[in-house]
């Protein structure tokens, strides 16, 4: 039980950080849009990020429905081109990397390590306006000129640099994003640094916090080289300078180098928050201390440094030489080790512990299998071998797929199911949220199978049109497409109805049995997160106190 | 629960932004060097063009002004107001002749014909016109850079005539300095590649 510090030792309401904002004094939308506090900003990135993951989805949804029939089915060439450029632009940048980190980073982590706010509460703020200007940008971007972009979302000299339609402004707002990205970054860097509380050792710093450090390191590292990369795209466009143009004895394959110099590493910024929220969530449910809690930091950290040493495992057909296309080869094998341990950590923990099953640790059990079909077609991939027969053929979209949007976007809707409670101080109803996950995930697998064989059978992705013996895969495909899109509506509605008046249930403090030290606080916090100096644990995840009061709930019973 | 001032922390933020900025160049010198590694001759002949005066002239510049915002932070530290905002002043003086003398530097080229696109880069031989385009380019982000550094220093320059700035706390002026030696450090790499090594 919480009291108030001033009230003598009886228990006091403290108004929420909803009632009460931060700076103080400000009132209406005003309160919302110069806050500083770090939970208020994670809500306003969620409803932008729902926003942006909504309308992509349904983008994607649009391109599954066009390749279901040969020929036209509902949009033209061009506008497909346009439309699976917005569809990756938006879920790259706009939704798989910054959703976990800016909303339940900016929420969690301070409170994981004691904190009352982030290093610098105003460049948050500032983080967050830049997360919108690129947004707006990109919607700019699709009505003005000749129209948004329709070089795929990775921009792709010479192309990108001919074409008529309005890369230059769709690349400024890729660059404003990275920016947003990079800031939020170096600020839990720094939070990380220099707030914790005094008496919590690196040690016991919870996951999900290490899992976000280890990220801000990558975008602090790599967000630069694209960003100035993208600076080269608009100046080609402008001034025509033919760096990257044969013609003029520029390299084409350089521009691929630095593009993926940095978005190699970005994805391992999408997958590391990723890991880090099941790895919270699995050692709840399991009432059971994280297997080689070690080994995950060890891993985090191997992944962000490994990861920055394969990119070129992208470039195996654009001539590279064949010294170069080995080096990548056995460098990417060797990523796909940390990988696995933290695969391995998670179903050792789940070995012999009392098992509480719950919408969060189902969406986590999902995540595993779905990131782990991705990860070893990766391999399928990363083998220079069948990478060469596969590439840029629909099965690199099914693998990619089953990583970012099996992986990250399944270990988003975990995490919303995992912190709601604590964000909202609302508890959801678990039968339409078992079955929404359900259905996303049967979906999900409809979806993506079909596209693994079409690529094995030499489908190209980013094609329109295609062969008639691709018809009955694709038809599949965008059957399960379906399916997914329904299930994802289905758990977006039921927590939104949770928010309801009329269907309110209060959560408690910690309605999961969880130990760190979020669950600690009032459901929703305060808006300074603690009413007391928070005691740290030896261990993040011990579990022996958990045990004892349910041991004792029982036998009050 | 207010906190202090956490000095070391404003710094780390800083230092890890202007690592980011270092980053940011790297890029483009690691395509100076691939080019320059293509096109050792062409880009021997292309350095002929750029003159060692304009450059010498502006690293000096550039180097003196750093100076002077170091001394400037002393002064604030020692509660020298009117010191500090001299040799903020001076600094600022600085950045703006850098620019003048770069105005004049581009111009020349421009009347050569030297500018991307021209005819002349168009016909010339390839590893030629990529010189002037990373010229322009390298060249043209440094200039860019001194110009927020300059907006930073006048930034810090009124906060210490408006004295919030002062010698407890004058993080704001130590890190607009910061960025100010990282646009100096870029160019002492920027000058020898142009200007020296050809
Ligand atoms: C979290 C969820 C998702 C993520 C992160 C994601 C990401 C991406 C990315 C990065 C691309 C590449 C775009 C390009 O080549 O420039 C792409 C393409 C595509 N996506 Fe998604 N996507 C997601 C969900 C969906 C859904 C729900 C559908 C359909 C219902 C879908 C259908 C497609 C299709 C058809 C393509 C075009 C493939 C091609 O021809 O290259 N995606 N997606
Ligand atoms: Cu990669």
């Amino acid at each position: 039980m919480t009291t108030h510090p001033e009230s003598g030792g009886t228990p006091a309401a403290v108004p929420s950080f909803f009632e009460a904002s931060s700076p103080p004094g400000q009132t209406g939308i005003k309160a919302w849009l110069l806050t500083h506090d770090h939970k208020r900003l994670a809500l306003m990135y969620l409803w932008a990020v729902f926003f942006w993951l909504v309308l992509a989805l349904l983008l994607g949804l649009a391109l599954r429905v066009e390749l279901m029939f040969i020929g036209e089915t509902i949009m033209p060439a061009e506008i497909y081109n346009t439309v699976f450029t917005l569809h990756g632009v938006i879920m790259i940048f706009l939704f798989v990397i910054p959703a976990i980190p800016a909303i339940f980073g900016n929420f969690f982590l301070p409170i994981q390590i004691g904190a009352d706010d982030v290093f610098f509460p105003r460049l948050n703020l500032f983080s967050w306006y830049l997360y919108m200007i690129g947004g707006a940008f990109a919607i700019v971007s699709l009505f003005t000129g000749d129209g948004f972009a329709d070089t795929g979302w990775t921009f792709y000299v010479p192309f990108s640099v001919t074409t008529e339609t309005n890369v230059s402004l769709t690349v400024t707002a890729a660059f404003i994003l990275g920016m947003s990205s990079l800031l939020t970054g170096l600020n839990f860097v720094t939070t990380v640094h220099r707030m914790r509380v005094k008496n919590m050792g690196w040690m016991q710093v919870p996951l999900f916090t290490w899992s976000l450090y280890a990220t801000a390191w990558v975008q602090i590292l790599a967000t630069p080289v694209v960003s100035i990369t993208l600076v080269l795209v608009v100046l080609e466009r402008f001034l025509n300078i033919g760096l990257f143009d044969p013609d003029r004895g520029g390299d084409p394959l350089l521009y691929q180098h630095l593009f993926w110099m940095y978005s190699h590493p970005a994805v391992y910024i999408m997958i590391l928050p990723g890991m880090g929220v099941i790895s919270e969530i699995i050692p709840v449910f399991s009432r059971k201390a994280i297997f080689g809690y070690k080994g995950i930091v060890v891993s985090s950290l191997a992944i962000a440094i490994a990861g920055s040493l394969v990119w070129a495992h992208h470039m195996y057909t654009s001539g590279m030489s064949d010294v170069s296309v080995f080096v990548f080869s056995l460098l990417t094998f060797i990523v796909a080790i940390p990988s696995a341990i933290k695969v391995f950590s998670w179903v050792s923990t789940m070995y012999k512990g009392s098992i509480l099953m719950t919408p969060p640790l189902l969406l986590a059990l999902i995540f595993i299998y779905l990131f782990s079909v991705g990860g070893l077609t990766g391999l399928v991939l990363g083998a220079a071998g069948t990478d060469i027969h596969v590439h840029d053929t629909q099965f690199v979209v099914a693998h990619f797929h089953f990583t970012m949007f099996g992986g990250t976007g399944f270990a988003f809707f975990a995490a919303l199911h995992f912190w709601w409670p604590k964000m909202f101080g609302v508890m959801y109803h678990f039968g339409r949220a078992y079955l929404g996950a359900s259905l996303a995930a049967i979906g999900f697998i409809f979806h993506y199978v079909p596209m693994f064989i079409l690529g094995m059978q030499g489908m190209p992705r980013r094609y329109y049109d295609y062969l008639p013996q691709f018809e009955t895969g694709n038809f599949l495909a965008g059957f399960g497409g379906f399916l997914l899109v329904f299930g994802i509506m289905l758990m977006f509605v039921n927590l939104w109805m949770s928010l309801i008046d009329r269907w309110r249930q209060p959560a408690e403090a910690d309605p999961w049995g969880g130990t760190t030290l979020e669950w600690a606080v009032p459901s929703p916090p305060p808006v300074h997160n603690f009413l007391q100096e928070p005691r740290v644990l030896d261990y993040p995840y011990d579990f022996s106190e958990v045990l004892a009061r349910a041991a004792a709930k029982d036998k009050k019973d | 629960m207010e906190r202090a001032v956490d000095k070391t922390g404003i710094k780390i933020g800083m230092w890890i932004f202007l690592y980011s900025e270092i980053i940011l160049f790297g890029g483009l010198f690691v395509l100076y060097a691939v080019y320059f590694h293509n096109f050792p001759g062409d880009f021997a002949v292309a350095g002929e063009e750029l003159n060692r005066l304009f450059g010498t002239l502006n690293t000096v510049v550039l180097l003196v002004s750093s100076f002077t915002v170091a001394a400037s932070i002393t002064a604030v530290q020692r509660r020298r107001t009117g010191q500090a905002v001299g040799l903020l002043l001076f600094s600022l003086g600085c950045g703006l002749v850098f620019l003048i003398n770069k105005y004049f530097e581009w111009g020349a080229k421009f009347e050569h014909g030297l500018y991307p696109n021209s005819d002349r880069l168009f016909e010339a031989d390839p590893g030629f016109a990529i010189f002037f385009g990373l010229y322009y380019t390298i060249t043209g982000l440094h200039g860019l850079h001194v110009i927020i550094g300059m907006v930073l220093l006048t930034v810090s320059l009124v906060m210490v005539l408006r004295g919030r700035v002062d010698h407890q706390r004058y993080a704001l002026l130590e890190n607009s300095g910061l960025y100010w030696h990282l646009v100096d450090l870029i160019w002492i790499y920027v000058f020898p590649l142009f200007y020296l090594v050809l």
